[in-house]
């Protein structure tokens, strides 16, 4: 293969090769991305005897190139003459198994992990583990740390006498000096604890802590849960993080009798944290842990542990842990059941809505309020009118409920609407805030009238409008029971903008109110107030007489 | 480890050793050096000067056949870390003096060191390359291009010794997290994260990570004009990676824990000296604004650097230092004249030797103090010119406050206040130490007989 085939096929690969030292960096990358050309150019031999010593010593690069590097060598096996010769890898991948870049060695080590497979049992003997072993007592934790990725895939098939050494190799490292070296250490128990044989198990391995996910190692378990127990108790609040980040993968691994036991305590504890961000990521979690509790045990665990927990945290003083909370709390009214929702999720929930800092969160309350019309349509079962009553003193929850009325109405009925309502949405009218922002499909008539009186003049206008249109909807008597008094007696204030109001509703009602009420009631008023002092209300007598003139009786 | 570790400060005779940078009196300002730093194994020793240079000396293997002939520090790498940069928003220019240099601990056969400016930290690896790659396809060695007709072969390079270069490159810039001044950082036991400090906040930094930096105590007072107390010096604690210390313009350091809270504004101990009434004056607090802070290498202690003294704090102690050192007493008189002058915020720096015995310090008219704990004894040494000559052993210099002056002795009028020591550094374990003047660097040995 090597030249045999004349310039032409051999120029490109010339170039590429050249450009192996190229000062661009990027044209460096692409020659080392394009090494299997180079080496199949070259031939196996050539490869291993002048391409791979000339790679092991170019570690002075840039890390995207010694990443690449690291990369093309895990697929080097069959460019190198096949698993009889894949040992040949194994020197350059050891110095970039030592780089300080941890990509670099990460990489280095996923390349090692792959070639190992193809190395035979003597091959790993004479060539990998003596690599291992190098790293695992170099004098840079950079290439200890890397050792600890290599044990688990060359024990298997070694004799056990290697075996035995990779043992007490791995045991050093997992007291290492370093940090670095010992969490590395850490991170692979897992991985070489399911290769080892099950009493090297027990007696060799540290119980340091894992998320492991396989049931057949109950031994494990039993090593896992007092070292769990304590990191949800560490004195670092980043380990108690760490747990109750992980908390539902702990809940899956570990069973539903040991999460009973250990993991319902251990989580009221993370919701009861001194830490704030170890309590907005126990509530964050709240949902999930609930919903994988067991069936049978699922709602006595939350009503008498996770709910009291969570009443707290809806006042707690962190922003983020309220907010974790906002976005689970009506998660768990399917799981609780209506009952239970109406009772104790949703005064938790008007706490927060409340709260001028959940108020600001777009989702949260746009979720609530689509719960929440939903809940509205129970209301009918709550038994205490408190609650009802509770209810509509959030001006968010009244805002919901009003572009719901269709659904409350349904539901209440408009008698009891507006005797439990009436105190309590009076206040809603003085509500600044919701003045000229939204127009309303219905309206409760206290709430109309004030706004009938709005200063600004669209909101009378509009009031005007969905006056018009509860009549509709609740009928003729009901308009001259509750609404035309009303409309009626502000014809008589001394503000003429008031008096304005009257003549604008009565030109509205009388189309929906009807012959008989426009007659009887209307016309009288709008007759008086032809005499009245400020023109402008004059004139608009006359525009109403002209409005209100089809609905009159043609008198003969 | 050299018997040199285990003496005292009086114990040792110190001698001249080298001295660093121009010798004439014309005192370039780029060249002022603004920090000097040993790595953990005393090999290199790193300076930073006003210019925004970093220049690092290696320590020469010592010649067995020659015993007398100590040790030298020469040039091992010299390179620029930072530039001078303008801020846009503010029309301020950010200076590209290195306020610290901070040495990691050796991961891997290079150097690493992070130095930083006012406003931004930067990580430089520093290797060592004895090889060159050889061998072209397409060109020859000098350049020249070969004619692509005569190839017949494929030639894949060989590397070849060459004579050892030193190359320093950036490897990471942390930027932008910084309002105020820079004045500290310092690299956790976990050789993961450092911390960056500066006048009202500390950040925490991943090595690895660039583009975010915790905030782990912030001081900055809702209403800026309710300001009365800035961070003048922070360090992490040597092995306990979740502890750190940071002292105040008032005199007071607070150790935190950062395994208590994200956020450490509450501190785990603060440590302060009910001030002395006999000598309270119109100076007492600008003159015990800390200056320095650093924990000894056992973890023990700490020690603290205010105008006028040294003190060594028991860090199970928070009501008072275990051991006080007056470094230039003679100053209290002359705080008027040293306030007029500014001298009074000069802010000296200080050190332990490699086991704690001894702690050293600057102090005006080039000289310097060792102040030996064990035996209770203290020395004042001079960097000068006067005494540069190979292995010449240095004089105890005294200076005489008031009264007849002796022979030998300096008055304190005498003294030149622009000649000032502010960065010292000892070796880890020899009794090596670096002393930088205006803008040399004198390296000073223990006498061998």
């Amino acid at each position: 293969m090597a030249g045999a085939e004349g310039d032409d096929s051999l120029y490109p690969i010339a170039v590429l090769i050249d450009e192996l030292r190229n000062e661009d960096v990027q044209l460096r990358l692409n020659s080392i991305k394009k090494l299997s050309t180079i080496a199949l150019a070259l031939g196996v031999e050539r490869t291993r005897t002048e391409l791979l010593p000339f790679l092991t010593d170019t570690i002075y690069d840039e890390d995207e190139v010694l990443l690449a590097l690291a990369e093309q060598l895990g697929t080097f096996t069959v460019l190198v003459g096949g698993p009889e010769f894949v040992h040949c890898l194994l020197p350059p991948l050891e110095s970039l198994a030592t780089v300080e870049e941890t990509v670099v060695r990460d990489k280095a080590v996923e390349s090692l992990r792959k070639i190992s497979q193809e190395h035979s049992p003597v091959d790993l003997e004479v060539h990998f583990v003596p690599l291992v072993k190098r790293l695992a007592s170099g004098d840079w934790f950079t290439s200890r740390t890397s050792a600890c990725g290599l044990f688990s895939v060359c024990y298997p098939r070694v004799s056990s006498t290697v075996k035995a050494e990779i043992r007490q190799h791995f045991r050093t490292l997992c007291s290492d000096d370093t940090p670095m070296v010992r969490r590395a250490a850490a991170s692979k128990l897992g991985e070489f604890a399911k290769v080892l044989e099950l009493d090297y198990v027990k007696s060799d391995i540290i119980p340091l802590f894992t998320a492991l996910a396989s049931d057949e190692q109950e031994d494990l378990e039993a090593l896992v849960m007092p070292t769990l127990r304590q990191a949800a108790e560490d004195k670092s609040w980043r380990v108690r993080y760490m747990v109750a980040d992980k908390f539902s993968e702990l809940q899956k691994a570990v069973g539903p009798e040991i999460t009973k036991n250990d993991l319902v305590p251990a989580f009221q504890n993370l919701l009861k944290d001194c830490e704030a961000e170890v309590r907005a990521a126990a509530a964050n979690k709240v949902k999930v842990f609930c919903e994988n509790l067991p069936e049978d045990s699922r709602e006595t665990i939350i009503m008498t542990h996770i709910l009291p927990c969570v009443k707290e945290l809806v006042s707690d003083t962190n922003q983020h842990v309220k907010s974790a909370l906002a976005s689970v709390i009506m998660g768990l009214s399917t799981i609780l059941g209506k009952d239970n929702t109406v009772e104790h999720l949703l005064p938790l929930f008007l706490v927060q809505l409340k709260d001028e800092v959940t108020h600001l969160e777009l989702s949260p309350v746009s979720h609530l309020s689509v719960s929440l019309s939903l809940v509205v349509k129970d209301l009918s079962d709550c038994t205490t009118a408190e609650t009802q009553l509770f209810i509509f003193q959030c001006p968010e929850v009244r805002l919901n409920i009003i572009s719901n009325l269709d659904c409350v109405n349904e539901v209440i009925g408009i008698r009891q609407l507006s005797q439990s309502l009436l105190p309590a949405i009076v206040e809603l009218a003085e509500d600044a805030k919701w003045r000229g922002v939204e127009f309303f499909d219905e309206k409760l008539n206290s709430l109309c009238m004030a706004w009938l009186i709005d200063h600004v003049f669209a909101i009378r206008e509009a009031a005007t409008c969905n006056l018009m249109k509860l009549v509709e909807k609740f009928g003729a008597e009901w308009a001259q029971n509750t609404i035309v008094p009303k409309v009626l007696g502000m014809a008589n204030d001394s503000n003429y903008l008031h008096r304005m109001t009257t003549l604008f509703c009565i030109n509205a009602l009388s189309e929906v109110c009807g012959q008989e009420i426009t007659t009887k009631h209307m016309l009288p008023v709008v007759l008086k107030m032809s005499t009245d002092q400020v023109a402008n209300v004059r004139f608009n007598v006359a525009r109403s007489l002209q409005k209100i003139g089809p609905f009159l009786p043609w008198l003969d | 480890m050299v018997s040199g570790a285990g003496g005292g400060g009086n114990d040792v005779q110190w001698c001249f050793s080298q001295v660093k940078g121009a010798i004439d009196d014309d005192v370039a300002e780029a060249d002022i050096i603004s920090t000097v730093e040993f790595n953990h194994s005393g090999e290199l020793l790193a300076t930073g000067d006003k210019g925004g240079r970093v220049v690092i000396f290696q320590q020469e293997t010592e010649n067995k056949s020659q015993p007398q002939c100590r040790s030298e520090y020469n040039v091992y790498s010299t390179f620029q870390s930072h530039e001078p940069e303008f801020d846009y928003l503010k029309s301020l220019e950010i200076e590209e003096k290195i306020n610290k240099i901070r040495w990691l601990p050796q991961k891997n056969a290079a150097q690493f060191l992070l130095s930083t400016n006012d406003k931004t930290i930067k990580l430089w690896k520093i290797s060592e390359r004895d090889k060159r790659p050889e061998g072209y396809n397409l060109k020859e060695e000098d350049g020249r291009y070969r004619d692509a007709t005569t190839i017949t072969t494929l030639r894949v390079p060989v590397f070849r010794p060459m004579d050892l270069m030193v190359e320093a490159s950036p490897r990471r810039v942390f930027a932008n997290a910084h309002t105020y001044h820079i004045n500290s950082i310092s690299v956790n036991s976990d050789n993961e994260t450092y911390l960056s400090a500066d006048d009202l906040r500390i950040n925490l930094w991943h090595l690895e990570i660039t583009d975010r930096s915790f905030n782990i105590v912030d001081i900055k007072p809702a209403n800026m004009e309710e300001l009365t107390e800035v961070i003048t010096a922070a360090e992490f604690h040597p092995h306990q990676c979740n502890t750190f210390v940071y002292s105040s313009s008032k005199g007071t350091i607070r150790l935190c824990d950062m395994r208590a809270s994200a956020l450490c504004d509450k501190h785990s101990k603060l440590f302060e000296e009910p001030e002395d009434p006999s000598n309270r004056s119109f100076f007492s607090e600008i003159i015990s604004s800390i200056s320095d802070v650093k924990f000894s290498h056992n973890g023990r202690y700490m020690m603290t650097r205010d105008y006028l003294s040294v003190k060594i704090w028991d860090l199970n102690m928070e009501n008072r230092p275990v051991e006080t050192y007056q470094v230039h007493e003679y100053l209290r008189s002359k705080l008027c004249s040293l306030y007029e002058n500014d001298c009074i915020f000069d802010k000296f720096e200080c050190c332990w030797n490699g086991n704690d015995s001894v702690v050293m310090t600057g102090s005006y008219n080039n000289f310097f103090r060792m102040l030996d704990r064990t035996q209770r004894r203290d020395v004042t040494l001079e960097a000068s010119r006067e005494s540069c000559k190979p292995r010449q052993v240095l004089k105890p210099r005294r200076v005489c406050a008031g009264g007849k002056r002796k022979k030998d002795e300096i008055s304190v009028d005498s003294l030149d206040f622009n000649k000032k020591i502010l960065h010292t550094a000892w070796h880890p374990q020899e009794n090596i130490i670096a002393v930088a003047t205006t803008n040399n660097l004198y390296i000073f040995q223990e006498k061998v007989n």
